[in-house]
């Protein structure tokens, strides 16, 4: 059974054998050692003209790959810690960007930014967070984020054959998951749906209608999935769930589709929607999704699951309580209905 | 047409040209600001008559002379009135009026209004023309008070370690917006340079030859493949900052005024040559000035955030 991990590092090998124009560039990329999470082991082995190890300098990684771009490489940058992406903030949203609209389509920027977020491995506060949420909506910038579910490398792909910038957030505790088949496992109670295309989303339907929706990324959706099942088991409370790839550009008419289902015809009750996600709650990612899902459908309900607005600490207990975790999640599904 | 004339008559182009929008914003027919390059003219006309046309610039705030010196190197010839269809917002603007002032882009000419963080992208940029083997160098233009920015180090020193082509071109015009370098730059330029192992070409001049002598020398040495290096030339900036007040003494303002590299240049010209250049810049900037007037607005489209 192969993981996100061997997903992400055979996408890399794929990109760098069949297009002489991709580079990756990192901190501590090279063999034997193969990067931090090791998502680049091996391929400096391969290819070591195009693996670049760089020093600590994450302004100039990015912008150095933007500038690659900009002259017709394609170049995938890791970060080692998701945490550091605030270094590259100038790079992607004052220069990366803005290229391609600023100088009037006269330029692409095929560059892919590959973080590493999350938390839930006792990092403490500087290497656990989860800070996509600072680039959502930035233009000219797309940020994808895997799951386990359809093919993370397929994803990673896509974000490198893509002309603008991509922010392509990798949640740790995705790397070691096996990628889940649909009809299997933890999958079998539910119907499977893909769309999107090259970033695609996807809809985990029960077997009884849904009482509410339940829309998330990432890792956050193995969470949000164990919670689902025990709403099933215990509650018999039946949550569709909407699992994202693309979370900026928002996309979000598959979920105004899901919540069209999570009304009983003739109740009078409204649709409801939960928003899982690991980053702070204020001005998250749910926060987006549920003004646009307000403005989209009426008579809405809504909860937020996210981490509570505080640094994230060492020790396990109070991760665990800043974290969302499966509880939360049953238990605002339990608010919610 | 002599190479004596020829850069003359680009050091008078971006004088003239600069002196034209500081006069269009006065009757507010531009809006927004402008960093004008009056008294810098002979760093872009001799560094970009050293250059190839193949060459790929990264240049700053300050871009309009590199713009106009840059062009005036390509086969199609300089484009002011691009230029100044860009300035005032029009759809044929260089960049569709996008951009503005300070966000450029034509062939291989690229600026953005970021202090210091276009040196990382000039970094890269270098990288890949080095992977292709273009043979093409990057320049990268940088004021004093840019030495202030902690990525402009970063950059050196992967430059240095991937010994890119790269030239890093540092105009010290003594002044970051009203903060003199005293105030801003501690140590040595030219050592903040060396420290990561760049040769330095470093020049206090206004002339216009010295300029184009050195630069050829910084950028034969980047362009045999021998890695980065920087190129300093102390200059004087004439008027504000951009179009504001110049907190400056008027006595200091009147002193520099001496250090006028058009007038140092022009004593290696003719009356007739000089004659001959004024009248050239003038019908160029009348015609561009006109048809970029009556030039339409852009609209904005169905833009999405891709
Ligand atoms: C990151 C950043 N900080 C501040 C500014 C505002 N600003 C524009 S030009 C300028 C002064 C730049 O001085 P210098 O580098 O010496 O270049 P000069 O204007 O003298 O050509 C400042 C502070 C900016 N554009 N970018
Ligand atoms: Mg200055």
């Amino acid at each position: 059974m192969s993981t996100v991990l061997e997903a992400l590092n055979s996408a890399l090998l794929t990109a760098l054998e069949s297009d002489p124009r991709v580079y990756v560039l990192g901190e501590d990329i090279l063999d034997p050692y193969g990067g931090a999470f090791k998502v680049t082991r091996g391929l400096s082995t391969r290819f070591p003209g195009r693996v670049l190890t760089t020093p600590i300098s994450e302004a100039a990684i990015v912008g150095a790959a933007a500038g690659m771009a900009l002259r017709g490489l394609r170049p995938v940058a890791e970060i080692m810690f998701g945490d550091f992406v605030t270094l590259i903030a100038d790079q992607v949203v004052n220069h990366a960007a803005k290229f391609r609209w600023m100088y009037n389509e006269n330029v692409r920027v095929p560059l892919v930014v590959r973080a590493p977020m999350g938390g839930r491995r006792g990092y403490g506060p500087t290497h656990s967070q989860s800070l996509e949420k600072m680039f959502l909506g930035v233009p000219g910038l797309k940020v994808l984020a895997p799951s386990a579910l359809g093919d993370p490398g397929a994803l990673l792909l896509a974000a490198i054959a893509d002309d603008d910038p991509v922010l392509f957030v990798e949640h740790k505790l995705l790397y070691t998951r096996p990628l889940l088949q649909a009809g299997q496992g933890d999958l079998a109670d539910f119907t499977l749906e893909s769309g999107g295309e090259l970033f695609p989303y996807f809809v985990l339907r029960p077997p009884y209608p849904p009482r509410l929706t339940i829309a998330t990324y990432g890792y956050n959706f193995e969470l949000a999935r164990a919670a689902a099942l025990e709403l099933m088991m215990e509650h018999e409370i039946f949550a569709e769930m909407v699992v994202f790839s693309q979370l900026s550009p928002f996309d979000l008419t598959p979920l105004f589709d899901s919540l069209a289902r999570t009304l009983r015809p003739g109740s009078g009750q409204a649709h409801r929607l939960l928003t899982v996600e690991e980053g702070t709650l204020t001005l998250g990612w749910g926060a987006e999704v549920a003004a646009r899902a307000a403005e989209a459908v009426s008579g809405l309900r809504v909860r937020r699951v996210a981490a509570r607005d505080l640094p994230i600490a060492n020790a396990r207990p109070l991760e665990d309580a800043i974290l969302p975790q499966a509880q939360d999640i049953v238990a605002a599904a339990l608010s919610l209905v | 047409m002599t190479d004596n004339f020829a850069l003359y008559r680009v050091m008078l182009l971006i004088r003239r040209f600069e002196e034209r929008l500081l006069a269009e914003f006065s009757t507010g027919k531009l809006v927004g600001t402008t960093h004008t390059y009056i008294g810098q003219e002979a760093d872009a006309a001799g560094i970009f008559s050293a250059a190839s046309p193949e060459d790929v610039v990264f240049s700053n705030h300050r871009c309009h002379g590199h713009f106009l010196a840059y062009g005036a190197l390509s086969p199609e010839g300089s484009d002011p009135y691009r230029l100044a269809a860009e300035l005032m917002g029009k759809a044929t603007g260089l960049v569709g009026g996008r951009g503005g002032s300070q966000h450029i882009q034509w062939r291989n000419f690229y600026s953005n209004g970021i202090q210091g963080g276009i040196v990382p992208v000039a970094t890269g940029m270098a990288l890949a023309e080095k992977e292709k083997q273009t043979g093409s160098i990057v320049l990268v233009f940088i004021g004093d008070g840019t030495l202030g920015e902690g990525a402009l180090y970063e950059s050196l020193n992967l430059a240095a370690l991937w010994r890119l082509p790269l030239l890093v071109v540092l105009e010290n015009n003594r002044y970051a917006q009203t903060t003199p370098v005293e105030l801003a730059v501690a140590g040595s330029m030219s050592g903040r340079f060396a420290a990561f192992g760049l040769p330095v070409w470093e020049r206090e001049t206004s002339d216009v030859l010295e300029v184009r002598a050195l630069a050829g020398e910084a950028i034969a040495h980047v362009r045999s493949g021998a890695g980065p290096a920087a190129l300093i030339l102390h200059t004087y900036r004439f008027m504000a900052h951009s179009k504001g007040d110049d907190p400056r003494p008027p006595e200091e303002l009147a002193r520099i005024r001496q250090f006028d590299p058009l007038t140092i240049h022009a004593a290696r010209l003719s009356p007739a040559e000089l004659d001959a250049a004024e009248a050239e810049v003038s019908a160029l900037l009348a015609d561009a000035f006109s048809r970029a007037e009556s030039d339409p607005f852009p609209v904005l489209g169905n833009q999405v955030n891709r």
